[in-house]
């Protein structure tokens, strides 16, 4: 594979991340920190599964994505009852007990992580997984479920008040947002053929969601676009001078701080949430 | 209609209501009176089941609901309308609305809904692709009632529909507030304003550090001496 196209491939799999983080923190609004150990639970699975079972390459990323998923659900039951910041500091916690755990399991290859994954994911197959990723994301988002992750970011009271059971939805979208992170996870180990802890940690759930904010909170799209620049940032600076390039996680927060003054809805930011579509529905009643 | 029994609600240790009991008829307006940090939000917030009740029973058309979850209450028939109007600021007047009948999977019934609130706030026809976040206060306590009869309520729940704005706008929220009444809507109303409230209401309680002090009828309150030194500022 030419050093273009494993940038390219590396690119969608960051935007399946991008966007789907996206819809926990920029649609639903729940600030998520441990995006990058959905990614990893979903890439050991897969491996897991494709290495010891045996499994074909289809079904080892599906059923890497689901364990991610059932992690997901685990993790979000009890912290996401509470309300305010306390779902940052458990996910962030959750990510850094799953990687000592990763660190030391046998079965996970410990800090030598796991090898020898054949090389499946080329950059026609994570289009097609990114593809299938944003268009069941779009059909959630203009959903009636889609609407209920929105107004809880809006105004979690006002939309507890209107039946809306709060609880259950951001569970919903933490779910969803682990499964495709685990998808990408998945992706990510049968790209690279080569799996350790390190490459799931706090830096990597940080890069994830500065491709979100970048992009803009709340927009696929933006999302990806955010993912592209993130992506192909460090390579530029690597053509650059390899030293600059070193410090790509210094220019990550200076980005951050900058788009939080200059432009904080982000690169492309949430269009208006009704097109004429949409109002034409809901004028007929519907939501 | 909805009887509270003894109700007793803690936030961590500090105890807000202390053993309230009060009672709504059917077709009435009645309204808890009481200064900052009595538990008037608290009352509504344990009887549509968004703070928990330690103790003591709420009971709603013979059914006890006490501390159900919100959607189950909302389906039953009591919607709140929340303190400070709490519009979804982001999104336009027609998808709150939208909102408000979340729980209603009719179509053709949220159609008429749509068009019994914007007959009842014609304001929010001629605004209805408006951000919400945008529309002045009064605007947005009526969508936020709006949003709130979008659900079909048996009895609304009103939290302090005065706060923050213009005499005039009070004047002519609560005409509408009589109005929804006389439509059939049961209506429990908290007030700072209660000299407002009492000219609307059929019954009245007051409100006391998580007690209720006094209850009585509205014209009853109005005249009552203590009512008159506390509340009403004569």
């Amino acid at each position: 594979m030419s050093y273009y196209s494993q940038i390219l491939t590396v690119i969608i799999i960051n935007s399946i991340l991008a966007v789907s983080l996206n819809l926990v923190s920029g649609y639903t609004g729940q600030l998520s920190l441990g995006h990058a150990t959905f990614m990893g639970l979903g890439a050991y699975a897969a491996t897991l599964f494709a290495l010891k079972l045996q499994s074909p390459f289809l079904v080892s990323i599906i059923l890497g994505a689901a364990v991610a998923a059932f992690f997901g659900f685990v993790i979000g039951v009890p912290t996401l009852r509470l309300k305010g910041d306390y779902l940052a500091i458990a996910t962030l916690g959750f990510g850094e007990i799953t990687k000592n755990i990763l660190l030391n399991l046998k079965i996970t290859g410990g800090p030598m992580g796991l090898r020898g994954i054949p090389k499946v994911t080329n950059v026609y197959v994570a289009a097609a997984a990114l593809v299938l990723v944003i268009f069941s994301l779009n059909r959630i988002i203009n959903s009636r479920v889609g609407k209920s992750f929105i107004a809880i970011r809006e105004d979690e009271l006002a939309a507890e008040s209107m039946g809306i059971n709060t609880t259950r939805f951001k569970i919903l979208a933490f779910v969803i947002g682990a499964f495709y992170a685990g998808l990408a996870g998945g992706l990510y180990a049968f790209l690279f053929r080569y799996i350790n802890p390190k490459d799931f940690g706090f830096m990597r759930s940080i890069e994830i969601l500065c491709m979100v904010v970048l992009g803009g909170m709340g927009n696929t799209y933006g999302a990806v676009f955010g993912a592209a620049i993130i992506t192909i940032l460090p390579e530029f600076l690597r053509s650059v001078s390899p030293v600059v390039a070193q410090y790509r996680m210094v220019l990550y927060g200076l980005l951050l701080v900058v788009m939080m003054i200059v432009k904080p809805q982000g690169i492309i930011s949430e269009s208006s949430l009704s097109n004429k579509k949409r109002e034409k529905s809901l004028e007929k009643g519907g939501l | 209609m909805l009887t509270l029994e003894d109700i007793v609600t803690y936030y961590g240790n500090i105890c807000a209501l202390k053993g309230i009991s009060l009672d709504v008829e059917q077709g009435e307006i009645v309204t808890i009176i009481g200064g900052n940090g009595a538990g008037k939000t608290t009352t509504l917030k344990t009887i549509c089941g968004l703070v928990p009740a330690t103790s003591g029973e709420v009971c709603f058309l013979d059914n006890d609901i006490t501390n159900n979850p919100t959607s189950d209450i909302v389906g039953a028939g009591i919607v709140m309308v929340p303190e400070g109007r709490r519009v979804f600021p982001r999104m336009s007047v027609l998808e709150n609305l939208q909102l408000g009948a979340y729980l209603n999977k009719n179509r053709l019934e949220v159609k008429e809904d749509l068009e019994k609130v914007f007959d009842l706030f014609p304001i929010l026809r001629d605004r209805k692709k408006q951000v919400a976040g945008t529309l002045s206060g009064g605007e947005q306590q009526m969508l936020a009632i709006g949003r709130a009869l979008m659900a079909r309520p048996k009895l609304l729940l009103l939290d302090e529909p005065s706060m923050g704005l213009a005499p005039k706008i009070v004047a002519n929220i609560f005409n509408i507030i009589s109005e929804i009444n006389r439509a059939g809507t049961t209506i429990l109303l908290v007030e700072q304003n209660a000299r407002m409230a009492l000219s609307i209401a059929n019954k009245g309680f007051v409100i006391e550090t998580g007690n209720i002090v006094l209850e009585d009828t509205a014209e009853n309150l109005l005249r009552n001496e203590e009512v008159k030194k506390a509340y009403l500022g004569e």
